[in-house]
């Protein structure tokens, strides 16, 4: 049977181009691979090989010929044993059905681009009920964040040989920050390994290693310090599981402190929470208290996708009741109101928890009720407590450590519109970081960051209190 | 080839704490031999890339296929000889050309094509695409397509292969475009570092997009490339799926000995341009013909198997036809399979728990 030689496109947007040159004669015996033919457009020429061998039949449309149509028919191949007198009307039928139907003329493209409307208007499947968190009524003991964050590792590791701790300084220094103090003892330098300072290597490690159904806990000596390794936690954390159709997820953690220190400067101080809760395939975790740091880091490392884990080093050292029930964990995407309150609904979430609830106090003492949610998860984000939350107070601010622009805050107001405002009183107000490069300098470092101060005069604001 | 393939770089082991010596010169492996099966099998499998990729190329240039398609032909050999030294246990990433290492993997080309239509016949249900394509039941973890990503993947499969006792290596290939990035070298440190089991298989076709490597590369030898690391490397005429097979072989036991990581260069040529959309001014084509008539790995084994006479033209152009068949019913099946339903559009962003 006689096959149609094309008008190959040289990329998706081309819809025609020149035949420049024949480089066969008809009669001539072409092999798979040969050169047949040289084809322009406005940007390039290309050579045009053959898929199948023959001989060229005929020449449809000459060299030197403009404006073909992208899969129009240039030329036919005779297959052996046939002659030049079977093309006759043999030609176009000859053509692939597949070919014929489903080659993208400029007409089929458009009509299939309107076929395909309805699919973006499919929406999203509504947000999976996550389970109910324990309410704890055992017995509690008093913990710092440091000490929650090396249990809730050292319990998920004797749990599961597959779960171990890579980072630099994590073993023999035992952490930066001190957090994986005697691990490194207990589960040996197979599971607790040093690594070079090589983020972005020792990031992509992680991923593979992960892959091929490890669970690693990746430290970052700060999450500055993973801007190196971006591009894995973006690209091959977050997005395989998608790009292989559900065949390659990435069980990991990535953690470690995030946001400001104390007097470190701008390249060690940025809070990256919104960066990351901008991604699609990530779970993004910034807990406040101890037992909510060792209750999601245990939800984190038993989950089987990838998870930003966002500590501070300001809360290391601070101690709150954690339960005491190796097996007590807290769910990824819920909320938590960790102050009840009638006036104004404050969100938070990290360090800045304290301060809203360090506000809430002085509120109160001037006759405003404010309602603190300690956000925990920022993705998946608890949009229903928040949003529940306003239809009780009526008002919200937003308090974070980062940046204004695109930050948590920008994401929450957004919401507000789209879920909450008929039941607004006011605008949302958002505390946040002042809008440069965290300065050195004590005085400037204090005006840079949110204090409570900034949330009173926030809250009040939206409560037309002044 | 204009290089005679080199070897380079054997190191002292030791236990812990060892003293990394110099690297001194090792001897080329001995010329390669295999059986009649064997020949055989890597022709077919060659064949097989050679007619898919061109099939892929003509399904590109009828707009059956969208986006970034990058082909293979021209380095079948090399994927072949690499793949038949290797078994269950071991895991192979590549970057974005890798349509030659799934089908050399074993994944079924029906499935490839579909997933370079776009169509929920596809290995990732049509959400991936040409560069983007894993099999977890064969061992391949992608396509990937940032340039030397999958080299720190690659290394911590070894990694896990290491961890889990498995005896498992790690073919982790990357192209001489790649050898530049930091992460790369980041990576064979550490493989060094902590005696991983990877190979590392640089498919040098002297050129990364348009721009050759004496242009971009400082250090013009690659297969010594882990050399500072004390990592041994070896040069292999990449167009000779028999030299490969034994570099393979070799560079295999290496690494299951628990020697740690290895480099192999493989000295290779694309024939089609970087991408569809390339039109290759950055080469003569007096070089692009003098490879495909004078190196081409598929010709030139047919040469070797119809003169050792285990085969007959004949007999060769019977498994072509056979080839040919397969990869027509894979273009049938990649246009008949359906576009993934909308529904799609939502799932697998993540694992359910």
């Amino acid at each position: 049977m006689s096959i149609n030689i094309l008008m190959p496109a040289l990329s998706p947007t081309m819809t025609e181009g020149n035949l420049a040159k024949w480089h066969k004669n008809e009669g001539d015996t072409v092999s798979a691979g040969d050169v047949i033919a040289e084809i322009e457009t406005d940007k390039a020429t290309m050579e045009v090989e053959a898929v199948d061998e023959g001989v060229l039949g005929k020449i449809v449309i000459a060299s030197g010929s403009e404006n073909v149509k992208v899969n129009a028919v240039i030329g036919v191949l005779l297959e052996e044993g046939e002659s030049a007198g079977d093309i006759g009307d043999a030609a176009p039928a000859a053509a692939p059905a597949a070919t014929a139907e489903t080659a993208p003329a400029d007409a089929d493209v458009e009509a299939k681009t309107e076929e395909a409307a309805p699919a973006a208007t499919v929406s999203a499947p509504a947000a999976k009920p996550v389970a109910a968190e324990k309410e704890f009524t055992g017995p509690t003991t008093s913990t710092t964040v440091r000490d929650a964050l090396r249990d809730a590792m050292a319990e998920e590791m004797r749990g599961d040989e597959n779960v171990f701790l890579m980072g630099e300084e994590v073993g023999q220094y035992q952490g930066a920050y001190k957090v994986s103090q005697g691990l490194l003892d207990e589960f040996g330098e197979m599971r607790v390994i040093d690594t070079p300072i090589t983020e972005h290597g020792f990031t992509g490690l992680g991923v593979g290693a992960a892959f091929a159904g490890l669970k690693p806990i990746v430290e970052f000596m700060t999450f500055n310090f993973a801007m190196q390794a971006m591009d894995h936690l973006i690209n091959s954390a977050a997005k395989t599981n998608y790009m292989s159709g559900g065949q390659m997820g990435c069980p990991a953690v990535f953690r470690g402190p995030n946001g400001a220190a104390a007097r470190v400067g701008a390249q060690h101080s940025q809070c990256y929470a919104s960066w990351y809760a901008h991604v699609p395939g990530l779970y993004v975790l910034a807990p406040y208290s101890a037992a909510d740091a060792k209750g999601l880091l245990k939800s984190a490392i038993r989950d089987p996708n990838p998870v930003i884990f966002l500590e501070n080093e300001i809360l290391y050292g601070q101690s709150f009741d954690v339960p005491d029930d190796d097996d007590w964990t807290v769910p990824i995407g819920k909320a938590k109101i960790v102050r009840e309150g009638s006036d104004v609904t404050i969100t938070a979430f990290s360090v800045m928890v304290g301060h809203a609830l360090a506000a809430a106090e002085e509120l109160s003492k001037q006759g405003i009720e404010a309602e603190v949610i300690d956000l925990r998860t920022l993705r998946p984000l608890d949009t229903e407590t928040i949003v529940n939350s306003v239809k009780k107070t009526n008002r919200i601010v937003s308090v974070e450590e980062g940046w204004p622009v695109a930050g948590m805050g920008s994401e929450i107001a957004a919401i507000m519109m789209e879920e909450a405002f008929d039941w607004l009183d006011a605008p949302l107000k958002r505390v946040c970081a002042v809008d440069v490069p965290l300065p050195y300098a004590a005085n400037l470092e204090k005006l840079a960051l949110p204090q409570v101060a900034d949330v009173v005069t926030a809250a009040k604001a939206v409560c037309y209190a002044d | 080839m204009a290089t005679a393939p080199k070897s380079a770089a054997s190191k002292a082991k030791g236990g812990k704490g060892k003293a990394k010596t110099k690297a001194a010169p090792r001897s080329r492996t001995a010329k390669p031999k295999a059986n009649a099966d064997e020949l055989l099998k890597y022709y077919r499998d060659m064949l097989l890339i050679r007619r898919f990729e061109e099939r892929a190329g003509q399904m590109y240039g009828m707009g059956l296929i969208g986006g970034f398609c990058h082909l293979y032909i021209g380095q079948e050999a090399v994927v072949v000889g690499m793949q038949a030294a290797i078994d269950e246990r071991d895991a192979v990433v590549t970057s974005y050309r890798d349509h030659g290492h799934m089908l050399a993997c074993g994944m079924d080309p029906k499935g490839v094509m579909a997933e370079l239509t776009g169509r929920i016949g596809g290995y990732s249900k049509g959400k991936g695409g040409s560069m983007h394509m894993f099999s977890k039941e064969k061992n391949f973890y992608g396509g990937h397509g940032i340039v030397g990503a999958q080299v720190p993947i690659g290394t911590g499969l070894a990694f896990a292969a290491k961890y889990k006792k498995t005896g498992g290596v790690s073919l982790t290939y990357l192209g001489d475009g790649a050898v530049n990035q930091g992460q790369v070298n980041e990576a064979f440190n550490m493989a060094e570092l902590w005696d991983l089991p990877v190979i590392y298989v640089i498919e040098n076709n002297r050129y990364g997009m348009g721009t050759s490597v004496a242009r971009a590369s400082a250090a013009k030898e690659l297969y010594r490339l882990g050399e500072p690391y004390g990592m041994p490397g070896e040069q292999v005429d990449g167009m000779d799926v028999l030299a490969v097979h034994a570099a393979a072989e070799k560079a295999v036991k290496h690494c299951r000995d628990g020697n740690g990581p290895y480099v192999l260069e493989m000295l290779t040529y694309r024939y089609r341009g970087h991408s569809m959309s390339d039109p290759a001014k950055y080469r003569t084509k007096e070089e692009v013909s003098d490879m495909r008539d004078n190196h081409d790995p598929i010709a030139n084994l047919s040469k070797v198997i119809v003169e050792s006479g285990s085969k007959t033209e004949a007999d060769l152009k019977e498994m072509d036809k056979e080839v040919r068949a397969i990869v027509v019913e894979a273009a049938e099946f990649a246009q008949e399979s359906p576009e993934p339903d909308p529904s799609e559009l939502y799932t697998d962003v993540l694992v359910e728990a």
